[in-house]
């Protein structure tokens, strides 16, 4: 029996090491205990060595990249589940085409719920300006993702913010960007940001972007789930856009229609004199 | 006047713009900031950062630079007619607030409409200003896309599209004469010619020189337009047959279609009436089938003698339910062309169809893991355990997925 402990940060690599070298030694998967959170190897203290790296593995490049993916996700069986497709595809090789087959269509199931939640948390991070000084600006987030997507996302927030410095906390891992460099930390509590003028702006934005004449609020919650809401400063206004939309809409109905204001008649007279089109 | 704050012009330079349905902010040239010198990214696909309870995607800040506007465009709410509280923005003030913005991770950068103010070139080259601002000044990477003004001088459209990722004029209305009608000082041959230089424009730019140089990227995310659904008579068949045209003739990734909705100060000339969302959705349906599934406008859209599409049902659904003697498909053996032509099949599930069913004759249940929707299309396939039997020829199919009929509300 083999008990392999992964550690929360850097995950992926420690996975795919133990597996090359199980799956050279031919371990088969119920001889191996993957041990997600540091539980398993207190009840079996008696860890055997891994198997040393004896020969190249060879695995269908789809396989790679659905495993660097699931390997993300919350659910303990990840890397179990994982490896278990590892050893089946030895003697099937066209087993990743398979799209019907139950194993296979379970890990696409956690790839695709890993895909959203790093998308949702590449939409959903919301920086607060830190006003720190200095030469480069610092940013710092509070962010509650699903799966463990913060070491999997922190790139793109490197691709895209790279002129400034930035943290982005969460319970699970905190991933800094410093001077150009990304490290990960492990995670904390919320920490205390200091309040930011921009985001009344943004909430102004995000009330006047709204068309009360088109409620449509399952569609919103369908893609901005609620569990999101509280680290949005925009979702504190969606009570009151909603319960004022219908009102809105009547008193336009209602208004009736004005006449035109004064410079109207002027600029429809400049107009005339001077078609605007030049063909 | 008074001057406004940057909240109030924001409130009304944005209230002003919600009635352009675009906010996609994909398609274009991968670019990042890693170099250190500038902010920004686009990677393919687009982020909706936000969501409002309209249900639409909030992914550009997308702003008016002014409300000001010469023309009277009956469906506008910016039309000189009107009297809405107006406002300007400076350059300042929107470059600003797309970078302020953009830096909190709010949005994938700046959609920038504008009234027409003096004329069309000097609000064009106000635009231009902006976009030149971002890039040049700010080093700004992410997402732009501009509203290019009809009858501008094409120096300036050109300017525009070195800066904008996508570029987009609006047809505003489904025939030529609705556009007469409602919006006089609005030409559509005008327009149409504003679109076909953009087209060439980017034609251009693709080629490469004799030394093998490629000419600037103009627009890489192309160009999209607009049209407001409801506020004429025309039919869904003119919809999508005017929709077939900017495709084809003008290569357009995209027409959006924006259910006429009320406005406020709305003018004696266009009653305001209950947004037809539904008929939106089914014309958005419609032109995917019209992209992506291999379906004829005609074909679409025949299925009523009204010219109008179902709905109730959606048009392929509508569309199968019409020619029932083209089903049931053998999931096993069917072609491409026609897995597609199944209600409830995907693109996406069709090409796992194909991909699998080299390894296995395909069950009922493996349909399910494929992610097919199968409550629609169980009454038009045969799989290697399942038959619909009578299903697919019985009289009450369509009731089967049809909404229960309800009381009409007036609005």
């Amino acid at each position: 029996m083999y008990t392999v402990p992964l550690p929360r940060i850097g995950a992926d690599v420690a996975w795919r090491d133990a597996a090359k070298r199980l799956l050279g030694a031919a371990v088969p998967p119920e001889d191996i205990l993957w041990d997600d959170d540091g539980t398993a190897s207190g009840l079996f203290a008696t860890q055997t060595p891994l198997p040393p790296v004896t020969r190249r593995i060879k695995v269908p490049q789809s396989f790679v990249e659905l495993a660097n993916t699931v390997v993300w996700h919350n659910d303990p069986q990840r890397f179990a589940r994982l490896y278990t497709l590892l050893w089946r595809l030895r003697h099937q090789p066209g087993l990743m085409q398979d799209r019907a087959d139950r194993d296979l269509a379970k890990l696409r199931q956690m790839e695709k719920a890993v895909h959203r939640c790093k998308h949702k948390m590449k939409a959903f991070v919301r920086f607060r300006d830190l006003r720190q000084g200095g030469e480069r600006r610092s940013f710092a987030a509070w962010f509650e993702p699903t799966h463990h997507t913060v070491e999997p996302t922190a790139p793109f927030f490197a691709r895209r913010f790279a002129d400034m410095d930035w943290m982005i906390a969460t319970p699970d891992v905190t991933a800094q960007f410093v001077d150009g460099n990304l490290s990960f930390h492990p995670g904390q509590p919320k920490p205390d940001l200091p309040d930011d003028a921009t985001e009344d702006l943004w909430g102004t934005y995000f009330c006047n972007i709204f068309n009360p004449a088109r409620l449509k609020v399952q569609a919103m919650t369908s893609e901005m789930p609620k569990k999101y809401w509280k680290n949005l400063p925009e979702a504190q206004h969606i009570a009151d856009l909603i319960a004022g939309a219908e009102a809105k809409v009547q008193e336009m109905r209602d208004t009736a229609p004005t006449l035109p204001p004064q410079r109207a008649a002027a600029i429809k007279r400049q107009l005339d004199r001077k078609p605007p089109a030049k063909e | 006047m008074a001057s406004l704050s940057l909240q109030n012009k924001l409130a009304i330079l944005s209230d002003a713009a919600r009635y352009d349905a675009s906010c996609a902010s994909s398609g274009t040239t991968r670019r990042d900031s890693r170099d250190g010198k500038g902010l920004g990214s686009t990677e393919g696909s687009g982020i909706c950062h936000a969501y409002a309870p309209d249900g639409r995607c909030i992914s550009l800040l997308k702003i008016l630079m002014t409300n000001f506007c010469i023309y009277d465009c009956a469906y506008c709410i910016n039309r000189v007619s009107s009297n809405v509280t107006r406002a300007r923005f400076t350059v300042d003030e929107v470059v600003q607030l797309t970078i302020e913005f953009y830096r909190r991770n709010y949005i994938e950068g700046l959609f920038l409409s504008s009234g027409i103010i003096r004329s069309p070139d000097y609000t064009m080259e106000m635009i231009v200003q902006i976009a030149k601002r971002l890039r040049e000044d700010e080093h700004f990477r992410g997402y732009i896309h501009l509203k290019t003004i009809p009858d501008a001088a094409p120096e300036l459209i050109e300017q525009a599209g070195l800066y904008a990722d996508r570029l987009s004029i609006n047809v505003e209305l489904p025939t030529d004469n609705s556009v007469k009608a409602y919006a006089p000082e609005k030409n559509p041959e005008t327009i149409r010619k504003a679109m076909g230089d953009v087209k060439s424009r980017k034609d251009v730019a693709k080629e490469r020189s004799y030394t093998g140089k490629r000419g600037k990227r103009f627009a890489p995310a192309g160009q999209s337009t607009q049209m407001i659904v409801g506020a004429d008579a025309a039919t869904d068949a003119t919809i999508l047959g005017q929709s077939t045209r900017l495709y084809g003739d003008y290569k357009l990734k995209r027409v959006y279609y924006s259910a006429f909705s009320p406005i406020p100060d709305a003018t004696a000339k266009l009653p305001l009436i209950k947004p037809p969302l539904v008929r939106e959705h089914r014309l958005y349906q419609a032109d995917w089938l019209l992209r992506f599934y291999g379906f004829d406008v005609d074909e679409i859209t025949s299925a009523r003698p009204d010219g109008n599409l179902d709905l109730e049902v959606d048009p392929k659904l509508a569309w199968a339910l019409q020619n029932r003697h083209l089903f049931p498909v053998d999931v096993n053996r069917a072609s491409r062309e026609m897995l597609l032509r199944v209600p409830g099949f995907g693109t996406r599930s069709v090409g796992r169809i194909l991909s699998t069913r080299r390894h296995r004759t395909l069950r009922y249940e493996d349909l399910q893991r494929l992610g097919a929707s199968l409550k629609k299309a169980r009454a038009f396939i045969t799989a290697k355990d399942w038959s619909p039997g009578e299903l697919t020829d019985s009289a009450d199919l369509r009731a089967r997925f049809a909404p229960p009929p309800e009381q009409l509300s007036l609005f």
